[in-house]
C-alpha cells in the first residue's frame, strides 16, 4: 500500500493508504480527528472542510495523492499553542451558534478563510462564503452573528 | 436568594461558560457569609409521565463518592440542548453548582425507559422529573443531615453539594452523608420544590456545555468513537423498495478491494465489513455492480400522487364532531378550499450511523437513535435474542428531526456485529442511501369547508385530511426497521393509522360551534415516519392559509379576525405581541407580511409567527426577508436554548415551504443527494427575531416543533399579500406563484 506524507496543522504525517482514499477518511480514519465530519461525500454540505493552503475546501472527494505539500489546516489546528481558540471558534461559543453541531466544523473552517482574505465582510459576503455549507438545524442566523462577532473579537473590541 | 452577577450577555456567556474555571466542590469557601436559601413551595400537582414507571428518587439522581450527583435521563440529546435544561433543574433544586451535576442520558439498564426524544417532550418530561426527583432528594438529605448532625433543619443549611450547620461547626457532603447508600424513596407529593423567585439557572440563557467541545472538535458524535480493532462496514440496499436479491457475485472482491474481512448476506440484506472505513465505500460499489435484484413495482406517476392518495385511502374515519355541521350550514355562506403537502426528508447533515459488538454474551450497541429502549425491542425481535442481552447506549449523532437513520444503522451494526463476535463493527450509511431510503415526512391532503354567518363568525368547520401514519418508529414490532424486511424471514410492515398523529391539529383552536374532522388514512407508496411537527405542519398550513382567505372574505383584518374565534388569554396574547412587533415593518413594491398562529397538539406551547417576504412577479422568486415568532412555552428552562430551537424551526420549515419535494420516477427516488433535494443555503436566510412570552407559573412545554406549523402558513399569507398569487400546493415554488 502506498505511503504519503502530508503537511497537517502544522506537522508531517505520514500514513499508509490507498492512493484513492480521500484525504476526508485518512484524517478521520487514518489520523482519528474528530473535527472534519463525513456528510454527504459528493462535495455539497461543506460538513468536512478543512483549510487546504490557507481557503477552505472539502476533504471528502480529494484523493489523498493528490494532497502533495499542501498545508492542511483542520478545526484541531486552529486554537494556539496554549490552547486559546481562533477567534471564530470563540465567537460560535459566545454566540451559541450550534444545535447539533456536526455542520460547525465546515462553519468555522469556511469563516476562518473568510475573514482572512476579507477581514471586515458584510452580510451578504458572508452568506456568499458559506453557501456551500449546510445546516438542517437551521441556526445559520446565529452563524452570521458569530462571523461578526468574531470579526469585533479579532479586532479587540 | 442568590443572584447571578448582573453582567452584559457577553461577558455573561465568558463567566459562565468555558472560560470560566469549574468549581467542582467548592462548597462555601468563597462566601464570607451563608447564602440566604430559596423558599420551598408545597407542589401538589401531577407529576410526569415519565415517573409512572420510575418513580424512585435514585432512578433519576445518583450522588457520586465525591459527593457531585448525576442525574439519568431516558431521553437523547439532538442538538435541542436537552442535557442543559435538565442539569440546571436539578442544580437548581440542590442549590448547586451547574459543574457539580452530570447528566447521563438514555443507556438501557442505566437510564430510565422515557420511550423516545420526540414530540417536544423532553422538558414537560425528563426535565419536570429531574425536577421533582431532585427536591425531593434536597428534602431526605436534610432530614437525614439533621439526624447525623443532631441539628434540627432550620439550622442546617444545604448549598453547593455541602450541608453545614449555621454555627459553622459541621458539614458534610451528600457522599459523607449518604455512606455509599442512594436515596432509594419514592418521590410523593406534595414535594417541596424552590419557589421560582429564587432561581439561579432556571428561565436564564445559561450556555451549554457541549459547545466549547464541539469547537475544540473533541469526542462527541457517535461518527467519532473509536474502538481498538474496530471495523468498518457498508450495507448494499436493495435496488427498490421491493426488489429481492437474485444474484451476488462477490468473487474477487479480495483482490480489488483491499482490507475486505467478510460479505455478509442474509436473505436480501448484504453487508460488507473492510479494516479500514473507504474500503467499505469501494466495497459496496463493487458489489452493487454485482449484484441483480428482481423490480420493484413503479410509484405513482408524481404528477398524478394527491388523486392516486385519495384513492387508496381506507373509509373516512370522524375524529371530532362538534354541534351539528350539516345542519348549521343551511342558510349561511360557506366556503371551501383545497391544500396539499408533498414528502419531506429529514434531511440530516450526517448520515445515519450504528455500532455494535457482540461479546459472545451481551450485544452492545452504539446509537443515535431517538428512543433506545423501543429500538432495543425492536432489535431483540429481528435478531430473536433476548432484550436482556442487548445493552444500548445513547450517543448524539447529527440532527435528526423525527425518526431517521439512526436506528436502521444500528440495526445493521446488530446484523453484522453478530457474525464476528467481539469486534466493534461499526456501520455508516452513505449521503444516497440516507436521501433514498430514509422514512420521509407523510405527504398530506386537506379539504377545508368553513361556513360564515352574516356577522362574520365562523359556524361551522369541516377538515378532510387525507395521510399516511406520522409513526412508524421502532418499537416491539421488528418490522419497523428497515433490515427486517429484506432479511431471510422477513417481516412485513402494516400501517398505523391514528397512532401517527396523522390529523395533529387538523381541528382549529378556534372557537367554532360546529366542527367535524374527517381522516382518511392511506397505505402510501413511500417509506414514512415521524418528521418534526409530524401533522401539523400540513394541517396548519391549511387552516391558517383558510383563515386569510376566510377573513379577505369579510373583509377584515387577518389578526383582527383570529382574535374574533379566540377565547384563550395565552392564544390572543402571542397573536397581540406579533402584531405590535411587526407594526414598524416598511414594506416596499412586490412585499408583504404574513401571519399565522398554532398552538401545538392544541394543548401545548402556543406560537404566532409573522413572514416579510419579497416576491419578484417576473421570475417568481420568493425571497424571505424576516421572520418573527412571539411563543409562549410557559415556564421557561433555558432561554438561549428556547430561542434557538424556535430560529431554527422557522428557518426549517420557511425550506420545506418554499423548496422541498421528495421526488420519484419508475421504481426510484430521485431526490438523492442536495443538488436533487434542495434545501436553504446562507443567501435564502433571512433574519429571525423571538419574543417569548415567560409564564414561570405555568407548565414547561417543550419548544423543538411549535415555531414549524405556522410558519408555512405565515409564508402562504405573506406571498399572497405580496403578489396576489395563493398558493395552496407546497412547497411555494416560482412556477406555482407565476401560473
Amino acid at each position: 500500500m502506498p505511503k504519503f506524507t502530508i503537511k497537517l496543522n502544522g506537522s508531517k504525517k505520514t500514513i499508509e493508504a490507498d492512493s484513492d482514499t480521500p484525504l476526508l477518511y485518512v484524517l478521520r480514519d487514518h489520523l482519528e480527528l474528530n473535527g472534519p465530519k463525513f456528510g454527504c461525500g459528493l462535495s455539497q454540505c461543506g460538513a468536512c472542510m478543512v483549510l487546504i493552503n490557507g481557503k477552505a475546501a472539502t476533504s471528502c472527494i480529494r484523493p489523498i495523492s493528490s494532497v502533495g505539500d499542501a498545508e492542511i489546516i483542520t478545526l484541531e489546528g486552529l486554537a494556539d499553542k496554549n490552547g486559546k481558540l481562533h477567534p471564530v471558534q470563540e465567537a460560535f461559543v459566545e454566540e451559541q451558534a450550534a444545535q447539533c453541531g456536526y455542520c460547525l466544523n465546515g462553519m468555522v473552517m469556511a469563516s476562518v478563510a473568510l475573514l482572512d482574505s476579507k477581514p471586515n465582510p458584510n452580510d451578504e459576503e458572508i452568506k456568499e462564503a458559506l453557501e456551500l455549507n449546510l445546516c438542517r438545524c437551521s441556526t445559520q442566523a446565529r452563524i452570521i452573528k458569530a462571523v461578526k462577532k468574531a470579526v469585533k473579537n479579532s479586532a479587540g473590541l | 436568594m442568590i443572584e447571578l452577577p448582573k453582567t452584559s450577555r457577553r461577558k455573561f456567556l465568558k463567566n459562565l461558560g468555558y472560560i470560566s474555571v469549574g468549581f467542582p466542590m467548592l462548597g462555601f469557601a468563597f462566601l464570607n457569609q451563608d447564602p440566604e436559601m430559596a423558599a420551598r413551595v408545597l407542589y401538589n400537582g401531577n407529576l410526569p409521565g415519565s415517573m409512572r414507571n420510575a418513580n424512585q428518587i435514585n432512578a433519576w439522581l445518583r450522588v457520586m463518592e465525591d459527593g457531585s450527583v448525576k442525574v439519568f435521563s431516558g431521553k437523547v440529546e439532538l442538538g435541542q440542548g436537552i442535557r442543559m435544561a435538565i442539569c440546571q433543574v436539578a442544580a437548581e433544586e440542590l442549590d448547586m453548582e451547574l459543574d457539580q451535576v452530570e447528566v447521563h442520558l438514555a443507556e438501557t439498564g442505566l437510564t430510565p425507559d422515557e420511550g423516545y426524544t420526540a414530540g417536544s417532550g423532553s422538558v414537560p418530561n425528563s426535565a419536570m422529573s429531574a425536577r421533582y426527583a431532585a427536591a425531593m432528594a434536597r428534602k431526605k438529605l436534610l432530614e437525614l443531615a439533621s439526624k447525623k448532625l443532631n441539628t434540627p433543619e432550620s439550622e442546617l443549611i444545604l448549598y453547593n453539594g455541602l450541608v453545614k450547620t449555621k454555627n459553622g461547626s459541621q458539614s458534610m457532603n451528600f457522599a459523607q452523608l449518604l455512606e455509599g447508600a442512594q436515596l432509594e424513596m419514592e418521590v410523593t407529593k406534595p414535594v417541596p420544590v424552590k419557589v421560582k423567585s429564587g432561581y439561579r439557572y432556571v428561565g436564564k440563557a445559561i450556555p451549554r456545555k457541549d459547545i466549547p467541545k464541539m469547537v475544540r472538535a473533541e469526542e462527541i458524535y457517535i461518527q467519532d468513537l473509536r474502538f481498538p480493532g474496530m471495523l468498518h462496514a457498508r450495507v448494499l440496499r436493495p435496488a427498490g423498495y421491493q426488489s429481492k436479491l437474485e444474484k451476488l457475485d462477490d468473487s474477487g472482491l479480495g483482490s480489488a478491494v483491499s482490507g475486505l474481512v467478510k460479505t455478509v448476506v442474509n436473505g436480501s440484506f448484504v453487508g460488507v465489513i473492510t479494516v479500514r472505513e473507504y474500503e467499505a465505500v469501494k466495497a459496496v460499489d463493487f458489489l452493487k455492480k454485482r449484484s441483480q435484484w428482481s423490480e420493484s413495482p413503479d410509484f405513482p406517476r408524481q404528477e398524478n400522487m394527491y388523486s392516486h392518495l385519495k384513492e387508496i385511502a381506507d373509509p373516512p374515519q370522524q375524529i371530532r364532531n362538534d354541534g351539528n355541521v350539516n345542519e348549521a350550514n343551511n342558510g349561511i355562506s360557506t366556503y371551501q378550499a383545497s391544500y396539499t403537502k408533498p414528502y419531506l426528508q429529514h434531511g440530516s447533515i450526517g448520515p445515519g450511523c450504528g455500532i455494535a459488538m457482540f461479546d459472545g454474551d451481551i450485544l452492545h450497541i452504539w446509537s443515535h437513535s431517538q428512543g433506545i429502549y423501543p429500538m432495543r425491542r425492536a432489535i431483540s425481535g429481528m435478531l430473536k435474542m433476548d432484550q436482556e442481552k442487548i445493552h444500548v447506549i445513547s450517543v448524539p449523532g447529527a440532527g435528526c428531526f423525527g425518526h431517521s437513520t439512526a436506528d436502521d444503522a444500528a440495526a445493521d451494526a446488530a446484523i453484522l456485529a453478530m457474525t464476528l463476535p467481539g469486534k466493534h463493527i461499526r456501520v455508516q450509511w452513505s449521503r444516497e442511501d440516507e436521501h433514498t431510503w430514509e422514512p420521509y415526512g407523510s405527504s398530506m391532503i386537506l379539504d377545508l369547508k368553513a361556513g360564515l354567518d352574516s356577522q362574520g363568525k365562523i359556524q361551522t368547520w369541516t377538515t378532510d385530511v387525507w395521510t399516511d401514519t406520522h409513526s412508524m418508529r421502532p418499537d416491539s414490532d421488528p418490522a419497523t426497521l428497515l433490515d427486517t424486511r429484506y432479511l431471510e424471514s422477513p417481516a412485513q410492515l402494516k400501517g398505523r393509522g391514528y397512532l401517527g398523529g396523522g390529523h395533529r391539529n387538523a381541528d382549529p383552536y378556534y372557537s367554532i360551534p360546529n366542527m367535524q374532522v374527517n381522516a382518511h388514512f392511506f397505505n402510501g407508496p413511500l417509506r414514512v415516519s415521524s418528521l418534526r411537527s409530524l401533522g401539523s405542519y400540513g394541517t396548519i398550513f391549511s387552516i391558517e392559509s383558510f383563515m386569510d382567505e376566510l377573513a379577505e372574505k369579510e373583509g377584515k383584518d387577518p389578526i383582527e379576525f383570529r382574535l374574533t374565534h379566540l377565547e384563550d388569554p395565552r392564544a390572543i396574547e402571542v397573536l397581540k405581541k406579533i402584531k405590535e412587533t411587526t407594526n414598524s415593518a416598511k414594506l416596499n413594491d412586490g412585499e408583504g407580511i404574513g401571519f399565522a398562529f398554532s398552538r401545538y397538539k392544541n394543548t401545548t406551547a402556543y406560537a404566532a409567527v409573522a413572514v416579510h417576504v419579497a416576491v419578484d412577479t417576473k421570475s417568481g422568486a420568493v425571497k424571505v426577508l424576516k421572520m418573527w415568532a412571539a411563543v409562549d412555552v410557559g415556564e421557561i428552562i433555558n432561554m438561549d436554548g428556547i430561542i434557538n430551537q424556535l430560529e431554527g424551526g422557522m428557518i426549517q420549515a420557511a425550506s420545506w415551504t418554499l423548496k422541498e419535494e421528495v421526488t420519484f420516477e419508475g421504481n426510484k427516488i430521485t431526490s438523492e443527494d442536495w443538488d436533487s433535494y434542495p434545501i436553504f443555503r446562507f443567501p435564502e436566510i433571512p433574519e429571525v427575531e423571538v419574543h417569548m412570552i415567560n409564564r414561570p407559573e405555568e407548565a414547561a412545554e417543550g419548544g423543538g416543533e411549535v415555531s414549524m406549523p405556522p410558519t408555512g402558513a405565515a409564508i402562504a399569507n405573506a406571498v399572497y399579500k405580496a403578489s396576489g398569487k395563493r398558493v395552496y400546493d407546497l412547497p411555494i415554488t416560482p412556477e406555482k406563484i407565476l401560473s
